[in-house]
């Protein structure tokens, strides 16, 4: 297990030197994105003028105050409580956030599947892990919210934020195949007889559909 | 005891934030029982984290999690309370609507078609507000229960049939915690539905799936199958956040409702770890907030 400390954005051999299992804090610029953000840039032909090559996106939608612009807030938003969501509903859209933008991390929740794993291995990259529903500590590690883009999907906006030691977060799934995620579900279905037979379930219990 | 709506309208809002931002006892305690057993180095680690969270959302005055939820406020009604029934849904909704605009929090609620924001946490129909009457003197309770989507989208159904008995129920149970997997936050509390008709079915998930940590089901067959049931989806290694260990669940709770000679429904609702509710309680003494 490594420990890395990146600061974005990363180069496709620094995206491949990460296992599952490492550790990597990040820090400079992290974008943050979401369904609505994804469904209307790779859907409705929507783009962006933020330069994501190299960079994360974050799973995410705010909670935000409008404040006057100033140094502090340059686009006038305030960070309230900032959080990940749940990745999985975003699956297909790892791959066109590879190609059309050259992102090469993805931070999220709860995992991702096999078309991003094969997308990892093609491209170059990896899913790191936070800790979801843990915001009130995922907010410390963000200084300011220095751009949005897209800003009509509100909250779901495409966000540009300012980091400083945002982790640690655990590489769940990596560009050699491997996923903690599929290890874990592997680890799982191989109990699933005895945790039915503990319950004394008779007939093998039979798959539910 | 007369309820005044512009006290209720106040409290919703109150309600509404204070839920986001302290986390009650029986889940803080839940997660101590949690650490003291598990095994999984991973998982020990990501309770330590989700603990600290708690604290540092206390310290800091700031929500638990980024999600806001969609807004659930379940009023219940004792005996010798006279209030405009209408008027009471009005002040919830409008007591969401200022806690959205005024804290401010983002707004998690969408048209479902247009999906346009209108920023208050409401649109059709929601806030949800569930409306029921207990036989209590003077006394009004109000839960506010702000629902997580990565929880709430771990919600399934299945109209089983009776020879499919309990094991079908028990075996959809499983599948459906392992189909979930990290996606859902754990650990959570699973909350599962058996008997009714599909709508009853759902709901009584949905109250299970909220109720405090160390209640047990009334009746004492599905309080059994709440402690099976705990037992197995806690030996399956999912762990917190899908990433391996002994933390699937706090627990499994369990409602029931009688159903038809030709049914046998069974639905699970999931709670994430962030199991976050509110309660105010009015009385003729005034209004008392806890959880």
């Amino acid at each position: 297990m490594t420990h890395h400390d990146f600061t974005m954005p990363v180069t496709e051999i620094q995206a491949r030197s990460l296992r599952i299992g490492d550790r990597v804090t990040l820090n400079g610029t992290l974008y943050g994105i979401r369904d609505a953000t994804q469904i209307h840039m790779f859907d409705r032909g929507r783009t962006t003028r933020f330069d994501l090559k190299g960079h994360a996106v974050l799973h995410t939608a705010p909670n935000v105050r409008k404040v006057p612009v100033s140094n502090e807030f340059p686009v006038g938003y305030q960070p309230v409580c900032i959080g990940t969501t749940t990745s999985a509903r975003m699956e297909r859209f790892t791959r066109p956030l590879m190609t059309a933008y050259g992102v090469r991390l993805i931070i999220g929740k709860g995992g991702l599947m096999d078309e991003t794993s094969r997308a990892f291995a093609d491209l170059g990259g990896a899913y790191l892990a936070v800790i979801g529903g843990t915001a009130a500590l995922e907010t410390t590690w963000i200084e300011s919210i220095v751009d949005v883009d897209l800003d009509d999907l509100n909250p779901e906006s495409l966000w540009h934020f300012q980091v400083k030691g945002f982790g640690p977060l655990l590489v769940a799934m990596d560009s050699h195949g491997g996923s903690l995620y599929r290890t874990v579900a592997a680890s799982a279905a191989e109990r699933r007889a005895a945790a039915l037979a503990g319950m004394g379930v008779k007939l093998g219990g039979a798959k539910s559909a | 005891m007369k309820v005044d709506p512009a006290v209720v309208e106040e409290t919703a809002k109150l309600l509404y934030i204070r839920a986001l931002k302290v986390l009650p006892d029986d889940i803080k305690q839940g997660f101590q029982r949690l650490d003291a057993g598990e095994t999984d180095g991973t998982g020990k680690a990501i309770l330590a984290t989700m603990i600290e969270n708690i604290a540092v959302a206390e310290r800091t005055d700031n929500l638990l999690c980024q999600d806001t939820g969609i807004p659930i406020y379940n009023v219940t009604i004792g005996r010798g309370v006279e209030l405009d029934g209408a008027a009471l849904k009005d002040a919830i909704r409008r007591g969401c609507a200022r806690a959205t605009r005024e804290y401010p929090l983002r707004s998690s609620v969408v048209h479902p078609i247009t999906r346009v924001n209108e920023h208050t946490s409401c649109g059709p129909l929601v806030p949800v507000i569930n409306i029921d009457f207990v036989d209590r003197a003077h006394e009004l309770v109000i839960e506010m229960i702000p629902k997580g989507s990565g929880s709430e989208n771990g919600s399934f159904l299945k109209m089983c049939i009776p020879a499919d008995g309990v094991d079908g129920i028990k075996t959809f149970v499983v599948d459906k915690v392992m189909e979930a997997g990290g996606r859902v936050c754990p650990p959570t509390i699973v909350g599962v539905g058996v008997g009714g008709t599909s709508d009853l079915c759902a709901h009584l998930a949905k109250v299970a799936a909220t109720r405090p940590l160390g209640s047990v089901c009334a009746d004492p067959e599905g309080a059994q199958l709440e402690r099976q049931l705990s037992q197995a989806v806690n030996s399956l290694g999912i762990g917190p956040q899908g990433l391996g260990g002994d933390s699937t669940a706090f627990a499994v709770h369990v409602e029931l409702a009688a159903t038809h000679i030709t049914m046998n429904p069974v639905a699970v609702n999931i709670q994430c770890h962030s199991a976050r509710r509110a309660t105010a309680t009015f009385t003729p003494a005034g209004v008392t907030i806890g959880f």
